[in-house]
């Protein structure tokens, strides 16, 4: 495997999560941890673990986005920070 | 507040990093973690349970027990769920709209629900017209979806897949449906109590299938004593064995998907959702 | 020198996921919104399951999945032999697959808390909340 893009999607991995914590709008946190997920995905992917991979596309970027925008939809989207 | 945890998660960074020169190379094929038990796995498993992907065999077969109780985690999370946001409160007021011209009646207080007919249909608070576009196509998919939930959980073990992916798939159909139409087409396919006796079933098949093994003579979750009452030689009936009770698994998370995304996405009160 | 650049070579990946794991920490401890504490709470889970998976990962081998596990149809006998470095190790795959499904019924669990938090009290701000504790 190259470790280049191993690299590069690491690094966009941890540009997700700072984005999706900093962000001052909660619908926004849903989607991009969906893209955090995904990307994370994507890594285990590279790695050869593809059960793990795909468990991660079906739940964590499927099923908890889902979730995710319900719950915003029944509360608030603002957020202080 | 924000010093003392920047000061925190930098000693705990600092502390973590410092451990990492301990750490096996990456992808050291020598590493402690990949030698004694795991060969065991990788060598053995085709050998004595039949099953080429070795993920599913040791999840449903070397380490069933650990497996089991997470069906049953998942299950709790299920049930506090509805324990935590089911509202049996009926709303105040009800929509009705005219089909043919649009006229829109509101029934206010308790006033009983009146059943949906040809000429009136019950609506949302925040109705918007149904998108003909999003209807036909997510009513064209559900179907593939749900069949491909279905391949997901059969060919778990030759392929990656298994019960807990087929079960959120599946799962997933059932919501796209509810997101598509609007909730309550949704829990007319499938009801509250069906829902409910489904997660309790699916974890029900996985202690069952344990029981019935130890009923025939061997251990808890022991497949391999299936071969007494199946007509299948003794290694694969293993393979049989994780079958049953991917199935029994794929059901619990199918229900207990719908059931957390329903509850949260209505309050639970199960009449609108998103 | 040299040494010290082979060492980042070989560990940078263990690095950078210690990097996510205090970003999640981070958020868990000074964000004052109980959603976003949750993605914090999401965000360790996912870069410790990331960790365990690299634990299993081996260069130069394939994804745990048996090849020609049935033989080849039609040769007849066939003896399967298998090396063990030749295949990923599926122990750690295992035991974190479990873990992202209950993970995202935890996650399920927090968000009723929350939603149920905000139908009493009508905020998701800890500060808020707290005040509102408090005027009682």
């Amino acid at each position: 495997m190259p470790w280049q893009i191993d690299l590069i999607v690491l690094i966009f991995v941890i540009l997700c999560a700072i984005t999706a914590i900093s962000v001052k709008d909660l619908l926004s946190t849903a989607i991009l941890f969906g893209a955090y997920s995904f990307m994370m995905c994507l890594l285990w992917a590279i790695m050869g673990a593809v059960d793990v991979a795909f468990t991660e596309a079906s739940v964590g970027a499927g099923v908890s986005t889902v979730f995710f925008v319900a719950a915003v939809f029944n509360t608030t989207r603002r957020t202080k920070d | 507040m924000k010093y003392i945890g920047l000061l925190i998660v930098a000693v705990c960074g600092g502390i973590l990093l410092s451990a990492t020169s301990d750490f096996p190379d990456w992808g050291y094929s020598q590493s402690p973690a990949s030698t004694y038990l795991s060969n065991h796995y990788i060598e053995k498993s085709i050998e004595e349970t039949g099953v080429p992907n070795l993920v599913t065999s040791v999840l449903a077969d070397y380490r069933s027990f650990d497996t089991m109780f997470e069906t049953a985690v998942i299950f709790c999370a299920g049930l506090v769920c509805f324990l935590l946001l089911r509202n049996y409160n009926r709303q105040k007021k009800f929509f009705y709209r005219h089909i043919s011209t649009g006229v829109v009646l509101c029934f206010k207080d308790n006033c009983k629900n009146l059943p949906a007919s040809k000429k009136f249909e019950q609506m949302d608070a925040d109705w918007i017209p149904h998108d003909l576009i999003i209807m036909t196509v997510c009513r064209i998919l559900i179907p593939f979806i749900q069949i491909y939930a279905l391949y997901v959980v059969a060919h778990g073990d030759f392929s990656p897949g298994g019960g807990f992916q087929g079960g959120v798939i599946f799962g997933s159909s059932f919501i796209l449906l509810a997101i598509s139409y609007n909730l309550q087409t949704a829990m007319k396919k499938i009801k509250e109590k069906i829902l409910g006796l489904l997660s309790a079933l699916g974890v029900l098949i996985y202690v069952g299938i344990g029981i019935i093994c130890m009923f025939l003579g061997g251990n808890f979750l022991d497949y391999s004593q299936l071969a007494k009452i199946l007509p299948v030689d003794p290694i694969h009936v293993r393979a049989l064995g994780m079958l049953g009770v991917e199935i029994g698994v794929g059901i619990a998370v199918m229900a207990v998907m719908v059931v957390i995304y329903v509850n949260i996405a209505s309050e639970g009160r199960h009449d609108e959702g998103l | 020198m040299t040494d010290f650049f082979i060492g980042i070579m070989t560990k940078y990946n263990y690095w950078l996921y210690i990097i996510l794991m205090m970003i999640g920490l981070y958020a868990m401890i000074v964000k004052n919104n109980l959603i976003k504490k949750i993605v914090g709470m999401n965000i360790f889970q996912t870069a410790i399951i990331l960790f365990y998976i690299s634990i299993g990962y081996k260069t130069n081998a394939t994804i745990p999945i048996i090849k020609n596990a049935h033989g080849d149809h039609g040769t007849g006998a066939h003896k399967l032999i298998i090396h063990a470095a030749d295949y990923i190790n599926p122990l750690p795959h295992v035991l974190m697959l479990t873990a992202i499904v209950v993970s995202v019924a935890t996650f399920g669990v927090a968000l009723a808390l929350s939603v149920k938090i905000y139908q009493r009290y009508q905020t998701l701000e800890e500060d808020e909340i707290r005040m509102r504790l408090r005027e009682k």
